[in-house]
């Protein structure tokens, strides 16, 4: 018994390290196949996008940004998203406070229809839109009575957005809300708070970051959406293009640099969105540690 | 009180704002648009719908979504696991960067994506130069297809797997050395356990993502009938040609599909979670 080495764990702790991690050739080899699929997959595309839009110079590539039509799809663009991400972010909320507050049947068929727009095809959303909006679809002759135009038009558009985009926030809020429980709220509210005092006391502060995080999620999709609003665009230049349709026109066009130069621009604020992505999760977690050291 | 019988009680308010708000947008804005689908699918007879649905043209869109969906999943499952061992075990210059940069295929848009890997597997394009001197065609064939649903479906093994290795307890990998079994072994019968419910959900994930995508494949693809044609273009095409009910169809396969995929994830899910709240 004697041979244990219990009074010198130092030999005993290296051969432990040495077991429970791989040699240096296998650490070397496994970093290289991760970098090498990664750069490939990742770096390479946003590599070319930004090399194909200045490819012709700067003169070509700023013309391709500032032209009418680009101007016309940009601001549709920034239309649609910033109708889109704040109707649901108040459906996200309303949808996360029932279902992380309260227990009640139906709770788990409520959080699965939630998910149903992230595994539903982008091309059968904007199918979907047009069998009820369209001119044959079900309300095609009152709107045209009525003289109202959802498809190929903006409203349409905005809708296709809504329900590509319609999961983001709710997804981010939920599990928080429901790991966080109720005990803040009915503290709050024995103490003679109000119930929407103490909404938005209580319960928004401490889910902002989640709320945030969903939230920048949600506007990059929503500016990105391709397939469900080319369904419903009509495509017709400067009224209802967004970027990524007039990035499609122009690929066909064969006018390559502006493509990728206005292509440039929505991968710089997929950039900016992975930075932030980054930025709200630090802050997440700080504030998580903050909390469990005040307890 | 009757309410109580299918809600428990709480001093809380606004459940009946908060909860009748939320059906009545999800219905509205998702359940309506999907309810219209079915209905003009019904307009169909049985054996119209069968025609639709079972054409050669319709089959052959399958075989290239399902299939190259399931090979992209199947790279991404492996890679995907090797991405998230090597963020999660070993430090290196700029590994913080990388992290980040996984979610790059959720943030960037399809069509961005699209035209990017198409300018690298074109015929004349980065890659795509060297590959046609090997005489493989990459860009608008079902090998441009899978490389664009891999770049979709990339993030997904990567973050269902990651928190799970990050939360495996070492004590369990220096117990099995301890006893004797060398790395391999500890990492096949004790890691690779504890990390398949993870792997498999970020297939699924992968799989769903890629089998109704659309933006990115476009492009890459060349969009031949009966060769590279994916159904969700398949879907667009019919819908161009005033085709509502045949569009219908193809999409209520697709959304039938799509929905036991996500039942399939939901129980998948389940498992990894009684997993990983068992150990914790």
């Amino acid at each position: 018994m004697s041979s244990i080495p219990l009074n010198h764990p130092h030999p005993a702790a290296a051969a432990l390290r040495k077991a429970t991690t791989e040699p240096l050739w296998v650490r070397v080899l496994l970093t290289s196949i991760a970098l090498l699929f990664l750069s490939l997959f990742l770096l390479l595309p946003l590599v070319i996008v930004f090399s194909e839009a200045f490819a012709r110079g700067t003169e070509v590539y700023l013309a391709s940004i500032t032209e009418p039509a680009a101007l016309h799809a940009i601001k549709l663009t920034l239309i649609a998203a910033a109708i889109a991400v704040p109707c649901n972010v108040i459906f996200g909320l309303a949808a996360s406070w029932a279902i992380a507050k309260f227990q009640f049947k139906g709770r788990q068929l409520l959080i699965t229809l939630i998910d149903l727009p992230i595994a539903v095809s982008p091309v059968i959303v904007g199918l979907s839109l047009m069998l009820i909006f369209g001119a044959r679809g079900y309300l095609g002759d009152w709107l045209m009575d009525h003289d109202v135009r959802i498809m190929f038009a903006v409203p349409g558009i905005v809708l296709a957005t809504i329900f590509i985009t319609f999961p983001f926030v709710a997804r981010e809020l939920i599990p928080l809300m429901q790991e966080q429980g109720r005990e803040q709220e009915e503290a709050a509210l024995t103490l003679g708070a109000k119930g929407w005092q103490t909404f938005f006391r209580v319960t928004l502060p401490s889910v902002k970051w989640a709320l945030l995080y969903g939230i920048i999620l949600a506007n990059a999709r929503a500016m990105g959406e391709f397939g469900a609003v080319s369904v419903v665009s009509g495509k017709i230049r400067e009224q209802t293009n967004t970027m990524p349709l007039h990035i499609e026109i122009l690929y066909n066009e064969y006018q390559f640099a502006a493509a990728f130069a206005v292509s440039s621009l929505l991968a710089l604020l997929a950039l900016v969105t992975l930075l932030l992505k980054s930025l709200l999760e630090y802050k997440a977690a700080k504030d998580l540690a903050g909390a469990q050291q005040a307890h | 009180m009757k309410k109580s019988y299918w809600l428990k009680p709480t001093v809380l308010p606004g459940f009946g704002l908060s909860l009748g708000f939320a059906t009545f947008y999800l219905s509205l804005i998702v359940l309506l648009p999907l309810a219209a689908l079915l209905g003009q699918t019904l307009t169909l007879s049985w054996s119209e719908f069968w025609k639709v649905i079972a054409s050669d043209r319709a089959i052959a869109s399958y075989q290239l979504t399902f299939g190259a969906s399931f090979i992209a999943a199947a790279v991404n499952l492996v890679f995907g696991l090797i991405v998230a061992w090597v963020l999660v075990r070993y430090n290196f210059f700029g590994k913080k960067v990388i992290d980040a940069l996984v979610d790059l295929p959720f943030a960037l848009p399809t069509a961005v994506a699209g035209i990017a890997l198409t300018a690298i597997y074109a015929p004349n394009g980065w890659i795509g130069q060297h590959l046609t001197a090997l005489g493989i065609k990459a860009a608008y064939s079902p090998l441009g297809v899978t490389l664009a649903l891999i770049f979709i479906g990339l993030p997904f093994v990567v973050r269902t797997v990651q928190p799970v290795l990050e939360d495996l307890e070492k004590e369990i990998e220096e117990a099995a050395a301890s006893l004797g079994a060398n790395r391999l072994q500890t990492f096949c019968r004790i890691l690779f356990p504890a990390l398949l419910p993870s792997l498999l959900t970020g297939f699924a994930l992968a799989f769903a993502r890629a089998v109704g995508e659309y933006g990115s494949v476009v492009f890459i693809s060349g969009n031949m009938p009966m060769k590279t044609e994916i159904t969700p273009l398949l879907i667009m095409t019919r819908l161009e040609q005033f085709d509502y009910a045949g569009a219908a169809a193809l999409g209520t396969v697709m959304l039938f599909i799509s929905f036991i995929l996500l039942l399939l994830i939901n129980l998948l899910q389940h498992w990894s979670n009684n997993r990983h709240g068992a150990k914790a």
